[in-house]
């Protein structure tokens, strides 16, 4: 694999990219055009409240049907990228919050309804076969063929990408070695295992050294080896000069891989900058409290950063100071009763995900978005996170809490 | 045109690979018209009078079958193709529809032209004694060929249109049931005269007359043109129809 030149200049540049899908239905539009509106996340905290409450009674299967199938989705409002040569770039949101669509839209598979990208240099829709020579793209579904081995996949790709066929052949080997595939390549890839597959799929997006690789969720599903392994791969990729754009859920990802991370929600982007940068966001720790009743829970929880009312436990924001943090032990609890255990966390990229992601309706991580999905915590988690720790119960509250504007 | 000749012949590597991977689909594909023909000359044949030996008469008409049951594994492999990501790779290396469509196509033709050559194998151990000159079985060939082409590009448009793989070899049966008013195992004239206009005219009557015809050596008159006259359209309609759904499924 040669290395490309690091030249200087931007590798993906997007101004106001806008998509939406379906058409618009005026009778549905008006029954629920006030409670599914939260799709664009500009309504205040009532209107989001609503959303939630709407969405909760009709539950999530009819919800996505609605919004599916019978009117338009907003899936990205105006997105802005820029992206350096030869940086690792992730694009970090929950499910349905926009990335895949992104993805394809920068890698020409479908079209922008407004806004422009460049991509490599060129423009995505009026030089698209310049970007697809420039590009390649492994996606969420595995695009190798079960029924051929390993070693025929590349081939194939090798030839497709215009290689003779000794070059094919050449280039092939190559890639199986790179991606320690080479015990396996004569093994037909439905036997290989997630973690090989994956590995395969990636290979065969470089066959044609494309200067700027997108990665669509690539280590979902994958255990925690395979995980570390693929994250090897992208640093390779990423030292040998090639741009990396991926798109995660795993905040950990992001912050192990990404020079820049770009959150997304709701097609909007919240937050942008270093993994650091984005941590500094949010205080820099999170004092976790466990409360002795339910008054003083309901008193502290709308302040909280984090919050679970199974445990009792909220979340409240500090720089860890022992100064500060004994000023706010006082401050929350005056009289020493209501406080029965405190820990210290630093702050993960999963506190700022949560923060960003919950205040980005109001654009403050504040505290009438946290009483609202309190209550839609309590009232979705109820039976099903009784095992779930006080993280995840959170985080599934505010998953819920986005399914009405899901795409 | 060189590129796309490569890309489809890359392509046509990989639908015979696949092929051969697939190995239930395609014993089926070709042991069925054997199992058909051996049902139509043993159990029914003796009850036809076509004015010659059944198996003579019948082996075209099962050469069409063999066509029919190969277009139904085309169908499924191209719809399998448009469910998986292998399509957006395809597209993200700036490689259309056409090539994608025309791998499968002549991986089709391949097995068919194996099929075919079984079903004759197996005829000709059953008493089929062909009476045909070097040129009238090159002819016959060339006729069959373009049907199979043309009935392998139909079915690749059954597996664009198909939402599921399950769904695309459904609509290949009215294929296989086409030969069945024709003239391919029973005489025209022996069915009812509301259905004469119709076994008459349709595709594969023509195709069927002209393989009869010079595979025995009798004369053939139109039927040949008639029947390329039909292939060439079939052709040019799913040619068509392919390309605008391909865009329409993979965008």
């Amino acid at each position: 694999m040669s290395p490309h030149a690091v030249a200087d200049g931007l590798a993906i540049e997007a101004t106001g990219l806008e998509k939406a899908y379906g058409k618009p239905d005026r009778r549905l539009l008006g029954k629920a055009g006030k409670g599914r509106g939260g799709g664009n996340g500009e309504e205040g905290a009532g209107g989001r409240a609503t959303a939630r409450a709407a969405g909760q009674a009709a539950g999530q299967g009819a919800g996505q049907d609605a919004g599916q199938t019978s009117r338009r989705t907003t899936v990205l409002c105006g997105i802005d990228l820029r992206v350096p040569r030869g940086t690792v770039f992730a694009l970090l949101g929950p499910n349905g919050a926009g990335k895949t669509t992104a993805v394809r839209i920068l890698a020409t598979l479908t079209t922008a309804d407004r806004g422009t990208a460049r991509v490599a240099g060129h423009d995505v829709v009026t030089e698209r076969r310049r970007v697809r020579r420039a590009i390649s793209l492994t996606g969420q579904f595995a695009a190798v063929d079960e029924k051929q081995t390993g070693e025929e996949n590349l081939r194939m790709m090798a030839r497709l990408s215009g290689l003779s066929r000794a070059d094919a052949k050449r280039r092939a080997a190559e890639l199986l070695d790179t991606f320690q595939l080479t015990a396996a390549s004569r093994r037909l890839a439905g036997t290989y295992s997630g973690g090989m597959r994956r590995r395969l799929d990636l290979a065969a997006g470089l066959v044609g050294e494309p200067e700027v690789v997108f990665l669509d969720e690539p280590t979902t599903g994958l255990d925690p080896r395979s995980r570390q392994e693929l994250w090897q791969v992208v640093r390779g990729l990423s030292a040998r000069g090639v741009t990396v754009f991926l798109t995660t859920q795993y905040l950990e990802e992001a912050d192990q891989l990404a020079d820049r991370i770009a959150v997304l929600d709701r097609g909007r982007l919240v937050a942008e900058g270093t993994a650091d940068e984005l941590k500094t966001r949010v205080a820099g720790h999170r004092l976790d409290l466990v409360l002795a009743d339910e008054a003083a829970y309901r008193r502290l929880a709308p302040r909280a950063v984090h919050h679970s009312a199974e445990t009792l436990t909220v979340g409240l924001p500090t720089d860890g100071t022992a100064a500060e943090v004994r000023a706010l032990l006082d401050e929350v609890d005056p009289h020493r009763t209501d406080v029965i255990r405190f820990t210290l966390h630093s702050a993960t990229l999963d506190d700022v995900f949560l923060a960003l992601t919950e205040g980005a309706g109001t654009g403050e991580a504040g505290t009438g978005q946290a009483t609202t999905s309190t209550s839609g915590g309590t009232s979705t988690s109820g039976g099903a996170a009784t095992t779930a720790t006080t993280t995840t119960a959170t985080a599934a509250a505010s998953d819920d809490g986005k399914e009405p504007a899901r795409v | 045109m060189s590129e796309l000749l490569a890309h489809s012949t890359a392509l046509a590597g990989r639908g015979l690979r696949l092929s051969r991977r697939n190995v239930d689909a395609v014993i089926t594909a070709m042991l069925l018209p054997v199992i058909l023909m051996l049902l139509f000359v043993y159990f029914f044949g003796g009850a036809i009078d076509t004015g010659t030996r059944y198996v003579t008469y019948v082996v075209p008409g099962v050469l069409i079958l063999c066509a029919g049951f190969g277009s139904s594994t085309t169908a499924v492999s191209v719809s399998d193709d448009m469910k998986g990501g292998i399509i957006d790779r395809f597209r993200s290396l700036d490689i259309g529809g056409a090539p994608v469509l025309a791998g499968h196509v002549a991986a089709s033709v391949v097995r068919n032209l194996i099929s075919t050559t079984l079903v004759l194998g197996v005829a000709f151990l059953i008493g089929f004694r062909p009476d045909t000159s070097p040129g009238a079985a090159l002819a016959a060939a060339g006729v069959l060929i373009a049907f199979i082409t043309a009935v392998s590009w139909l079915s690749a448009v059954a597996g664009l249109l198909a939402r599921t793989p399950e769904a695309a070899g459904g609509f290949t049966f009215f294929v296989m049931f086409l030969p069945y008013p024709s003239s391919a195992f029973v005489p025209i004239d022996t069915m009812p005269s509301w259905l004469h206009g119709f076994a008459e005219h349709q595709p594969v009557t023509p195709v069927i007359e002209s393989l009869r015809g010079l595979l025995l050596g009798q004369s053939v008159g139109s039927a040949p043109w008639i029947a390329l006259g039909w292939c060439a359209g079939l052709l040019v309609v799913s040619l068509a129809l392919s390309g605008v759904l391909f865009r329409r499924r993979a965008a």
